[in-house]
């Protein structure tokens, strides 16, 4: 039967030689590698429980007056958006586990990527000859964290607003264009007009999903154009890659792993709540909440127009550049461009052109490991900086200070981080290059 | 359970395939041959038939209706169908086909020859023109031109003179304040101690321009900018500004009032998004905080029966700044 059909598929298609070679295609093995899969794996459930919810929410601006399922809102005039997503949590079956698994499936996505990102820098993986595929997966992850905010602002209730209105914020802050981008895309003045519902959602369930799909696709075509990476190995060298073959030894770990982020998916969507829109209730542009907090991945976000000091550049009494634009646009643009532009960088500075399939262990390079470490202090400072009200909220450390305080960190921290990082791991190179008596081997 | 699993171990033996199959043609193997592991098949086909089990409870628990904690039911379920399945895919992996480690070399970083054939392509293909650089110049002309011409387009998405767009404010003199309700709201109803929010008379509560905090400041800490006759703008000391923040539009909503003046710090309304936070007294003026500029302020007129009025527009732009925007 086996052979009958791989016969027929090479006599009508030719894939025999293909077929032999994917089968063969060698995977070398670290626990490291698998944090990409993760977030392919997510980004799989977050289609298959996306698809399910696009059958039943509606988008769009349009009021009515709510007398679904959920009493506490009977009576409450509310968007059509807002109402069907409602609905869909309580009177469609399996609605409310299909909605959680795909924001906490949003969650998940974001965070491998983000520690997929970490590991391919410290190891040194985007070096020459695999610029492209860093290239392309950083395209990715900027594209996702806006698809994750389209999705939850989608939804109209009372944080999602608030989002938006920061994100309108932020775009009509740009400087020269702003306000002709702002007005464009929310078809006038914020909330916007029917048309900008039926944009985001267009743009949320079908633009960035393809997009990102045809990424992903071309991201995996790289890899396998250039082939894996490995650290250093008895066989495995700059020449040759050494690991398990795709069949049979690598595809059911793989499918494994698979089941088992959609297992923990599920588990969460289910058993974990997440974002009870019911309570936070319908956005109106007069109702804010406080301490409220944007999904994890937007954090930074917050975190740097909070910190930002109130300055505009202004001309008399007419303001040019607003003060959203330094914290939400112009911070994440220097983030991006940093990640972007690193491997260039990197090749100018140690004038390093060769090709690489070895990876660095974070200590082998303890310069980029430091300018690595420094920069996520950085980030990572402004990140928390988002969540201060919390911190005020939950400690009661008061505001003011503690805005005082991140902005320490997040521009002098990087330098302390920098310093005490690559002494340390010079130390820790230097001793493991003297030979240890005892033949103790460190790797 | 003894009994079960001599009946298993019974039911597979009989199934067991023939450990070496005897090939009709002698090749070199291409996949190693390794021990077979009895336990580990017995320990997949328990972790199939629990996935099963689990993916069976899913289905029952979404046909019985209106279970209890059906979500988390249907969750569990669901997870424990995909954790157990993951767990067969492992043992599979690790016991069940053969580990090996292969390895090859990796692709050639260059191929120079084809490299220098697809230059070689490209330059010939264009030898038959003589006008090379006139007609590059007249293609991307062309070009760019064509795409700007599918990109104005895009114009059709909103308004393109913005200023006026973003401008739009309902207030207008003699529009009455109400609150969120339709009742009009009168100067006595504005207490001291809170933040009111009220509308302009029957236009939408979701313009932009609509909501306004109210308060009622001391006559003694009353101090607006010059221009703005106490009379006009703070009638009886009650004062309007819109509810939207000027830093990311968020709405204002939350009213800093002291406990004890002489010590703690002014009444100030805060935006609860990035705390900028502003002074009713002055004007709108900003305290504290990311925004750029105050809150748009509304002169207010008091009617005989204490009902209040807008006694014109906003004084400067409602909502988040722009490039070109007016302040204060």
């Amino acid at each position: 039967m086996i052979r009958r059909t791989v016969r027929f598929l090479d006599s009508r298609a030719g894939v025999a030689p293909l077929a032999k070679r994917a089968l063969r295609y060698v995977f070398p093995d670290h626990w490291s590698f698998l944090l990409g899969e993760v977030a392919m794996y997510s980004f799989f459930v977050l289609v298959g429980t996306g698809i399910f919810l696009t059958l039943f929410f509606e988008p769009g601006h349009a009021r009515a007056v709510y007398h679904g399922e959920y009493a506490p809102l009977d009576g409450v005039r509310m968007t059509k958006a807002y109402a069907s997503a409602v609905d869909l949590s309580f009177r469609v079956k399996a609605g409310l586990l299909f909605r959680q698994t795909h924001h906490w499936a949003a969650d998940v996505f974001v965070v491998a990527i983000v520690l997929h990102v970490w590991r391919v820098f410290f190891t040194g993986a985007f070096r020459k000859p695999r610029e492209l595929v860093y290239y392309v997966g950083i395209l990715m992850l900027m594209l996702a964290l806006l698809e994750g905010y389209l999705g939850y602002s989608l939804l109209d209730d009372l944080l999602s607003g608030m989002g938006l209105a920061i994100g309108n914020a932020v775009a009509l802050s740009i400087p020269f264009v702003g306000g002709n981008l702002g007005a464009l895309i929310w078809d006038g003045q914020f909330p916007g007009g029917d048309a900008f519902w039926s944009r985001m959602y267009i743009a949320h369930v079908l633009l960035l999903p393809v997009a990102i799909g045809a990424l992903l696709a071309l991201h995996i075509a790289l890899i396998v154009a250039r082939h894996h990476t490995q650290f250093r190995g008895a066989a495995k060298t700059e020449r040759r890659v050494a690991g398990l073959p795709a069949f049979p030894g690598y595809a059911p770990r793989s499918v494994a792993l698979a089941c088992a982020v959609a297992a923990m998916l599920f588990l969460l969507g289910g058993v974990v709540q997440i974002n009870p829109i019911w309570l936070w209730g319908p956005y109106e542009v007069a109702q804010a909440t406080n301490g409220a907090q944007p999904d994890w991945y937007l954090g930074w976000l917050i975190g740097a127009l909070r910190l930002m000091p109130g300055f505009d550049v202004t001309i008399g009494s007419y303001t040019l550049v607003p003060n959203p634009f330094w914290g939400g646009a112009l911070f994440p643009m220097l983030v991006f461009g940093f990640l972007f532009a690193w491997p260039t960088i990197e090749r100018r500075v140690t004038g390093d052109d060769r090709y690489h399939n070895l990876l660095d262990r974070p200590r082998d390079n303890p310069w980029r490991t430091a300018v690595g470490a420094a920069f996520m202090t950085s980030v990572a400072a402004v990140f928390f900086a988002g969540a201060s009200d919390r911190f005020y909220l939950s400690f009661g450390i008061p505001y003011g200070p503690q805005i005082w305080f991140w902005r320490a960190v997040a521009l002098g921290g990087p330098f302390v981080v920098f310093f005490a990082v690559r002494r340390l791991l010079t130390e820790v190179k230097r001793e493991e290059e003297t030979p240890a008596p005892s033949g103790f081997d460190a790797g | 359970m003894k009994w079960l699993w001599s009946a298993l171990a019974l039911l597979l033996g009989r199934g067991r395939r023939e450990a070496v199959a005897p090939s009709a043609v002698e090749r070199p193997r291409i996949v190693p041959r390794q021990e077979s592991s009895p336990r580990a098949e017995l320990a997949v086909l328990a972790l199939l038939a629990l996935a099963s089990l689990a993916a069976i409870g899913f289905i029952v628990v979404y046909v019985v209706d209106r279970l209890p904690a059906q979500t988390q039911l249907l969750g569990l379920t669901l997870g424990l169908a995909f954790a157990f399945l993951s767990a067969a895919l492992l043992v599979t992996a690790r016991r069940l086909v053969p580990v090996e480690e292969i390895s090859e070399p990796y692709p050639e970083p260059e191929h120079s020859a084809e490299a220098d054939e697809v230059v070689q392509i490209l330059d010939e293909s264009g030898e038959r023109m003589t006008r090379r650089g006139l007609l590059k110049v007249a293609a991307a002309g062309a070009g760019a031109t064509l795409g700007a011409a599918l990109i104005v387009p895009a114009a059709s998405l909103g308004p393109v003179a913005y200023p006026d767009a973003l401008r739009r404010s309902p207030w207008r003199r003699g529009l009455r304040l109400v609150d969120s309700k339709g009742r009009p709201i009168r100067s006595g109803d504005v207490e001291g101690k809170g933040l009111y929010t009220a509308f302009p008379q029957g236009v939408s509560h979701e313009e932009l321009g609509s909501p306004l905090v109210v308060v009622r400041v001391e006559g003694q800490r009353l101090d607006l900018p010059e221009g703005r006759d106490p009379d006009l703008w703070a009638p009886e000391g009650i004062v309007a500004y819109s509810k939207i923040c000027t830093h990311a539009g968020c709405a204002v909503s939350l009213y800093r009032t002291p406990l004890y003046e002489p010590t703690s710090k002014s009444p100030a309304l805060v935006c609860p998004c990035h705390y900028s936070t502003f002074d009713p007294a002055t004007g709108g003026g900003v305290l504290f905080g990311p925004a750029g500029r105050p809150l748009p302020q509304l002169p207010l007129e008091v009617d005989d029966d204490g009902t209040l009025r807008a006694g014109g527009d906003f004084s400067e732009p409602v909502g988040p700044s722009w490039w070109g925007v007016r302040r204060g």
